[in-house]
């Protein structure tokens, strides 16, 4: 077993979802499951072989420097669950 | 101080770009407009919205690149920067990680007449946040915060130092050279005060003789050349005395507190930043050839080094030199002066001198400055050529500052020509040596200082019009 449940709660903990500990051998074993399949790849000789940026072979997508209309206001807002002086109210960011 | 430290600094500096539109969406990056009305499904993070790069981002990052004197990648890509913090809607700041655009430049600084090359070890392409306002004075004592996502999407240039920098001078100085080349070359207005260009400082010390650097502290929120050399002096002097007393440097985020002139610890959390960086799968890579970089490095301006050595070669001193080129306002005004007259050191010494004094003194910056540089040149001829004494040149300057009238105008306005006619002269010197038989004597007894003296009286009753040449010449040639 490569990843623990605290691994597990610490990855939980930084992209912010709720698990709960009921799934916690789940997760854990899945992620094993992952990580193992990569373990195969690993096996690969990749030895003069530039890492994939982009898995489709193109560049330089690029467009004009050029000014448009986005929405309005009360578009933007329109999904928040609140708000304040025509901004996204959020709560207290610091603890 | 027990003991005698070494000073580390290296400093982070973040210039917005001045593009007409974002980095990767088309909305305005107008400063100053009613909250979230340059916004679109891009920058505010909507699910399923496409980023597409501003060819515009890729020409500013090659032209910085180029003048900070950096290997310019013809391969590089952007990464996704993960954290959760309000100011960003996709909850990911688009940068770039591992194959920045740029790499390996240096830009030199003159600290006390001695110059020193600082290190750049690389300058990336991110997108700058949204702004937070909080409900309450500070962040730790509000309740709630309201969000402005006009600014999410910006496009910024990181440049990050080596930590080359050994006091809050080489700081200053590395931070106000950056900030004149992104000027002349003009890919950031670095406005300060506006937040269009912003540094952090990682600061660390190590006693004297050590090999290795001490355990640094990164410094946020210095919004101002002041506050970057206070919250240097102020750090140093913090972690000096914590290593005095035997303890040791916690690497942390720290915040400048511009107010009290103290920096406070950032993050109380347990855990330490995780990133999660990875390639944003989004874009695509940025791919340059010779011929795109030959192109940029054509179209170069004259940066300021070079523009510094022109002045050296006219034959202002270096460190005027230095001076005038620190803002390209300065440094343009400087040379539309210098077209106009042959006294380019006179014409230094008063952009120096009293207009420096005359813009700090009503805090506007030279290009809110009413005199014309035409009308500034043609004063320091008028001296040259012995009409004003500097004396009166002072208060024909003080009526040009208010509506830029031309200096030969105000002159004979004010009714300040001095008076080169050796009748007039004359007449004055007559009868001052008549009141001051003294003088005169101790003068023939050799007390050359005497002369000082009848000079100044002739110049009294003349009311400082009379030619001081022609005085001083007068009365030696009477005296004898």
């Amino acid at each position: 077993m490569k990843v623990t449940e605290k691994d597990v709660k610490y990855i939980a903990q930084l992209s912010r979802l709720a698990v709960a500990e009921s799934e916690m051998q789940k997760f854990t074993e899945q992620f094993n499951q992952i990580l193992n399949y990569a373990d195969i790849l690993q096996k690969i000789n990749t030895e003069g072989v530039e890492p994939t940026a982009h898995v489709l072979p193109i560049n330089n997508v690029l467009r004009a420097d050029e000014a448009l209309p986005g929405v309005t206001n009360a578009e933007a807002l329109k999904n928040a669950p609140a708000v304040h002086n025509g901004g996204f109210k959020v709560p207290r960011v610091i603890e | 101080m027990r003991q005698n430290y070494i000073t580390v600094v290296g400093l982070e500096v973040h210039a917005e770009l001045k593009t007409k539109s974002k980095a990767f969406c088309s909305c305005s990056t107008a400063f100053g407009s009613e909250p979230n009305t340059h916004v679109c499904p891009v920058c505010l993070g909507m699910p399923g919205a496409l980023p597409v790069l501003n060819k515009q981002v890729v020409e500013f990052a090659i032209r910085a690149g180029l003048a900070l004197n950096c290997t310019i990648n013809k391969f590089s890509k952007f990464d996704r920067k993960n954290y959760f913090y309000p100011d960003l809607a996709k909850n990911y700041q688009i940068s770039q990680f591992d194959q920045p655009i740029c790499e390996h430049g240096r830009v030199e600084v003159l600290v006390d007449g001695k110059k020193k090359t600082i290190g750049i070890t690389r300058i990336h392409m991110e997108e700058d946040a949204g702004k937070l306002v909080h409900s309450g004075a500070t962040i730790s004592t509000s309740d709630s915060s309201d969000v402005d996502y006009n600014r999410a999407g910006v496009p910024l240039i990181e440049i990050v130092s080596e930590p080359d920098m050994r006091s809050a001078e080489e700081a200053r100085a590395y931070m106000e050279q950056l900030k004149a080349i992104l000027e002349y070359t003009d890919v950031c207005d670095c406005k300060m005060e506006e937040g269009s260009i912003r540094c952090d400082a990682n600061i660390s010390i190590m006693p004297e003789g050590a090999k290795e650097f001490g355990t640094r502290a990164e410094i946020k929120n210095l919004n101002s050349f002041r506050a970057l050399v206070r919250a240097v002096d102020y750090e140093v002097a913090r972690q000096a005395e914590i290593l005095d007393d035997g303890g040791h440097i916690v690497q942390e985020t720290r915040t400048w507190d511009d107010i009290n002139g103290v920096t406070l610890s950032m993050r109380s959390k347990e855990e330490a930043q995780d990133y999660r960086y990875f390639p944003e799968p989004d874009l695509v890579p940025v791919v340059l050839d010779d011929a795109w970089i030959d192109r940029v490095k054509s179209e170069l301006p004259e940066l300021p080094a070079a523009r510094k050595e022109r002045l050296v070669a006219a034959g202002i001193p270096e460190e005027s030199a230095t001076l005038i080129v620190t803002t390209k306002e300065m440094a343009d005004y400087y040379d539309a002066g210098a077209k106009q007259t042959k006294d380019v050191k006179g014409l230094a010494n008063w952009i120096l001198g009293d207009v420096s004094a005359y813009l700090n003194n009503n805090a506007i910056t030279i290009d809110k400055f009413k005199v014309s540089p035409e009308h500034l040149a043609g004063l320091v001829d008028l001296i040259g050529k012995g009409v004003l004494s500097s004396k009166l040149a002072k208060k024909v300057f003080a009526e040009m500052v208010k509506d830029d009238e031309a200096p030969q105008a105000l002159v004979k306005k004010l009714g300040l020509e001095q008076v080169s006619d050796a009748g007039a002269i004359g007449k004055i010197v007559d009868e001052v040596l008549a009141k001051n038989p003294q003088s005169v004597a101790d003068f023939k007894a050799g007390k050359d200082r005497a002369i000082g003296f009848l000079v100044g009286q002739v110049m009294k009753a003349s009311h400082g019009k009379a030619n001081p040449g022609m005085v001083n010449k007068m009365l030696k040639e009477k005296m004898q």
